[in-house]
């Protein structure tokens, strides 16, 4: 996922060039306070006329206690981007005063409360306590992310290269999002003169189970591709596991093994995954 | 719209229009003037496009500088919307 600045024509229009398998067109802390009108017009006439390819489109809006907030949805959510992303989301009850306002817009235009999706940011230590309440709250919530700079800035602590101060956030997003069964977003990584660095924070992410990673300049895109996109070594072996089972299945048995392995219900969750990642589709095999 | 005050929008930025404007006196009509690095190639269209959005908000009487920088039509038509929004604030 890729920010991109919500008042630079630029990289706005040429967005969907850069290979990001989504795009977060930022109204908030990218645009200055006396910029916002201008970037919420420019986001807006954007949204209207650029066509963005395959990205996902995402828009981060204003919180909507802050002068801004309101005006930006007004103006976007009439557009129905793929999903709007909210800043510094802490309870559940604000999450719901949200989706009120949005689904009060879309009902003035005569749009329906099932197309536009929401992604929740953390950015607090509050957000984190309720990040599993706030991500069951609504099945428009398709994303949990964390916004690392603005979290070390809530709990008075510096953003270490090594992440230790967020890890146990990171870790319980994970789990909400995961317990939700819904994609967990991490933060992005702001030295952009550091590829190894990036590399191995985006391994750790993956690790623990990060489902994507969010980018402030296109150089990064291709490494978190790399990190994430499965090895021809595991698509091999997921090829072979779902082969086994359709083939096992026709012939009634229930439990095999691959290459001495036994193949249970978690393995096969894991290798359908793997396929889907490498969009191999389950009838073609 | 009432325009009552200077105001500007936009930046030097490739891509990107500066687009200044000041309220003239009644009856004065438009008073535009395009600078733009694309000028021989899409000078008229982005008269043409200042015009449209200065239409849609019925503003007659304004002098209008824009410094373009190969700025595309969402752009040039943000960057007017918000010049003119700005300047009808008190």
């Amino acid at each position: 996922m890729l920010y991109i600045p919500g008042n630079n024509p630029a990289m706005l229009q040429q967005g969907g060039v850069y290979g990001a398998d989504s795009l977060l067109l930022d109204l908030e802390d990218a645009v200055a306070i006396n910029q916002k009108d201008a970037a919420r017009i420019l986001v807006r006439n954007i949204l209207k006329q650029i066509n963005f390819y395959e990205a996902e489109i995402c828009v981060r809006v204003n919180h909507i206690d802050t002068p801004f907030g309101m005006e930006d949805l007004e103006e976007i959510v009439p557009l129905q981007p793929d999903a709007i992303r909210f800043p510094k989301t802490e309870t559940p009850e604000e999450l719901e005063r949200l989706i009120k306002i949005i689904e009060a817009i879309e009902n003035k235009h005569g749009l329906t409360h099932d197309k536009m999706t929401l992604h929740v940011m953390i950015e607090t230590a509050l957000g984190v306590q309720n990040v599993f309440d706030i991500a069951k709250l609504s099945k428009r919530v398709d994303a949990i992310t964390i916004g690392g700079q603005d979290l070390t800035a809530d709990m008075n602590i510096s953003n270490t290269r090594d992440g230790s101060g967020i890890d146990l956030a990171r870790k319980m997003i994970v789990m909400a999002a995961k317990a939700n069964k819904i994609d967990a977003i991490d933060t992005v990584f702001v030295d952009i003169n550091d590829d190894e660095g990036l590399r191995k924070e985006t391994e750790y992410s993956k690790n623990i189970g990060f489902t994507g990673k969010a980018v402030i300049n296109p150089r990064q895109i291709d490494i978190i591709h790399e990190v994430y996109q499965p090895t021809q070594e595991e698509i091999r072996k997921a090829y072979k596991i779902i082969a086994a089972f359709k083939k096992n299945k026709e012939a009634g048995i229930g439990v095999f093994s691959v290459d001495g392995k036994m193949v249970d219900a978690p393995v096969m969750a894991r290798a359908a995954y793997v396929l889907e990642l490498a969009d191999i589709k389950y009838d073609s095999i | 719209m009432e325009i009552i005050n200077k105001a500007q929008a936009g930046s030097f930025e490739s891509s990107d229009i500066l687009v200044l404007i000041e309220p003239l006196d009644g009856n004065s009509g438009r008073k535009i003037e395009i600078d733009s690095t694309v000028m021989k190639e899409y000078g008229d269209s982005i008269k043409m496009l200042i015009d449209k959005c200065l239409d849609s908000y019925n503003v007659q009487d304004i002098h209008l500088i824009a410094k373009d920088k190969g700025a595309l039509e969402p752009t040039i038509l943000a960057r007017v919307e918000t010049a003119l929004k700005r300047a009808s604030q008190q």
